[in-house]
């Protein structure tokens, strides 16, 4: 049986000396013995009521300034039952996270009996890429402050039909933005803490959209304009895709296809700009959006290579969203036809013929981006065409 | 024949149907049929016991006393069956501010005392009786000052004696009672700020509740529900968090040994008088 002994100084236990009593008997085994002096007022009446409350045995010195403390077990009792959660290493993980383990830190000790909570989000092969954490640092260090980064006071020279036509693309796109906020915020409530990687990803993929959201409407307003139109068929289109319950699904639906085909998007918009503020707003947002899609691509490859039957699921997400698109009227044709008058600048035959050609191309990148993602997602050649010219003609 | 175990509480807290709706659970889940009762008061709580309501009663250290006096009178038995481990020599304190003139139980002579509820053993009944052994004579040599907070729950509820401590602090008063922990407690909390306080005077240790059965229980039920009790264990998380609820690490075999001083003050106050009276046990 071990023998220590403790002297506590002045400290009394309403100053902290609790702390030092609890770390003394910690390191003891039930039923050993801790002496305590010290020379605080009320010591020994502030000692017993300690030792009653935590279940330690109390027994009076000779002088008022000593007492033995007698290990209890209840101290370490709260913790035999503890298991830890996993392990706070990248690859510290395991196949399916159990409720009780709740918001507990990876690799924390957990108390037995802590509550259950209902992720439902908690088996690694749904939603894990290997490179999460890097991703998830990357977009870290790929934050843009608007403030900073956009050149909000660079000059704007082009005719009204064009900032009109600009005005009109950014409604869609904060529009369609905010759908790719709700999104992974969503699914970010409902994925297991203990896959802290992924959750952190969909947070900041969430914090990307709320800050294409604010450059959009800021840019969309610095000319004095109204916001343009909004059509039931592009918003029909994107709650097809704010309702998708599945994560795989949805990710596919959203980042592989519909931000994939932004890139694309933004990439035009950059180019077409008509001032250096909008180009730049399109570059800064395309780099987070490539980011998006990196991740959509990272999971659902490694969940492709797990589950044989995910290949069939996405097929079908894409058939199922097109009968239920294919009686609305696609992208809207002012949304188009802004398009096509920023790449011609010009309202002049030769000018949209320009532009014309233009949007075209843009739809044949976005198809052909389209087609080799699924290709890398282990898509055939047929079906990766026909699963691309099925997407959505509203592109997100 | 009776085959679910009614148990009797004091409803001092909202948590008390927390607790004991726990504990049904988990009595039920060990195969032993559990009901309770609540009462607003220990007084109808002992009263009911007696008129068969509830087969065991949580019982406050007065309760206690109150159902052995009605047993003795009626030529009955009570038994005290389980107690917590908190509820074991347990200490009073009579508290004075540290920068003030009271150094000695003499100097509070003349001066006003902050008690708790009038019902509290350990903020009233234990520490007066203290001071009365020790020749100083509540309400004849000074001042007493109730704080009384929910009076008919035995001092369960800690308002009383926070209150009297905060009076000690203002001035109102020039000494408090409190349990040890209180103390503990009160000054962590800032209620009494670090240094400000003295201890005057600490009473002998003495015991809290027990669980209270008298001879015509049903004697299967209440051994198993002792025996439940005694197997509860800390490092179950299923029954930890019931433990945490009602405040103790273990359940202990009831003992009455620790009853000795409040039954003096009972003594010399007459306090039981009255409801004895009611209950025609006096």
């Amino acid at each position: 049986m071990n023998r220590t002994a403790i002297d506590l100084g002045g400290l009394g236990l309403d100053q902290g000396a609790i702390v030092l009593l609890r770390q003394a008997l910690a390191a003891m085994a039930p039923g050993d013995r801790l002496a305590v002096s010290g020379t605080a007022p009320a010591l020994l009446v502030h000692l017993r009521a300690f030792a009653r409350a935590e279940g330690h045995g109390f027994e009076p010195g000779p002088a008022d300034s000593s007492a033995t403390l007698v290990r209890g077990t209840a101290a370490s009792a709260r913790w035999q039952q503890a298991e830890r959660a996993g392990s706070a290493s990248a690859d510290g993980t395991v196949a399916h996270a159990p409720p009780h383990w709740g918001l507990a830190a990876r690799g924390a000790a957990v108390e037995a009996g802590s509550p259950a909570f209902h992720f439902d989000l908690a088996d690694r092969d749904a939603l894990w890429c290997d490179d999460a954490g890097e991703l998830y640092r990357r977009a870290m260090a790929g934050q843009w402050d608007p403030a900073q980064a956009i050149p909000w006071d660079a000059p704007r020279h082009h005719p009204a039909f064009v900032e009109a036509a600009l005005v009109q693309v950014l409604t869609y796109l904060i529009e369609n933005e905010t759908a790719a906020l709700i999104v992974p915020a969503r699914f970010a409530a409902r994925v297991h803490p203990h896959f802290r990687e992924v959750m952190q990803l969909l947070a900041i993929q969430a914090a990307d959209e709320a800050r294409h959201i604010e450059v959009f409407t800021r840019r969309a307003l610095l000319a004095g304009l109204p916001l343009g139109l909004s059509t039931c068929g592009g918003q029909t289109s994107l709650q097809t895709l704010v309702d998708e319950p599945e994560f795989a699904l949805a990710s596919f639906l959203l980042s592989v296809l519909g931000e994939g085909s932004f890139l694309h998007l933004l990439g035009f918009l950059h180019v077409h700009a008509p001032d250096r503020c909008t180009a730049e707003i399109m570059r800064l947002a395309a780099q987070d959006e490539a980011r998006h899609v990196a991740f959509g691509m990272a999971h659902l490859t490694r969940h492709a290579a797990l589950d044989p039957t995910l290949h069939g699921r996405l097929r079908v997400a894409v058939e199922r969203r097109h009968a239920a698109l294919q009686h609305t009227a696609g992208l809207n044709a002012e949304v188009f036809d802004a398009l096509v008058l920023l790449a011609a600048r010009e309202l002049t035959p030769a000018g949209i013929a320009r532009g014309h050609a233009a949007v075209a191309e843009l739809q044949q990148q976005m198809d052909a981006g389209r087609r080799a993602r699924l290709g890398k997602l282990g898509f055939g050649d047929d079906t990766a065409a026909l699963l691309s010219s099925l997407h959505t003609r509203n592109f997100m | 024949m009776t085959t679910t175990l009614v148990l009797g509480a004091v409803a001092y807290d909202a948590k008390v149907v927390t607790i004991w709706d726990g504990f049904q659970r988990w009595f039920d889940a060990q195969g032993l049929p559990f009901d309770y009762v609540l009462f607003t008061n220990y007084e109808r709580q002992v009263e009911q016991h007696f008129a068969g309501a509830c087969h065991v009663a949580w019982n406050s250290p007065l309760a206690w006393l109150e159902a052995q006096r009605v047993a003795r009178a009626r030529g009955r038995t009570a038994k005290a069956v389980a107690m917590r481990d908190t509820d074991r020599d347990l200490t009073s304190v009579i508290v004075v501010r540290a920068d003030g003139p009271i150094r000695s139980l003499d100097d509070l002579r003349g001066k006003r005392l902050g008690v708790g509820a009038g019902d509290s053993p350990q903020a009233t009944l234990i520490p007066l009786q203290h001071l009365a052994e020790r020749g100083v004579v509540p309400e004849r040599d000074l001042a007493v000052q109730r704080f009384d907070v929910l009076v008919g729950k035995h001092g369960d509820h800690v308002g009383g004696e926070r209150d009297a401590a905060r009076a000690l602090m203002q001035g109102s008063v020039d000494a408090a009672c409190m349990i040890d922990g209180n103390h503990l407690q009160f000054t962590r909390e800032g209620t009494l700020p670090h240094g400000a306080t003295r201890v005057l005077a600490q009473t002998a240790p003495y015991d809290h509740c027990n669980f209270t059965v008298l001879d015509d229980a049903p004697t299967a039920l209440i051994e198993r529900f002792v025996a439940l009790l005694l197997g509860m264990r800390y490092d179950d998380a299923a029954v930890r968090p019931l433990l945490d609820l009602e405040g103790l690490k273990a359940w202990q075999p009831g003992r009455t040994t620790g009853y000795a001083l409040l039954e003096r003050a009972c003594e010399r106050t007459g306090w039981l008088q009255p409801f004895l009276r009611r209950l025609g046990a006096a």
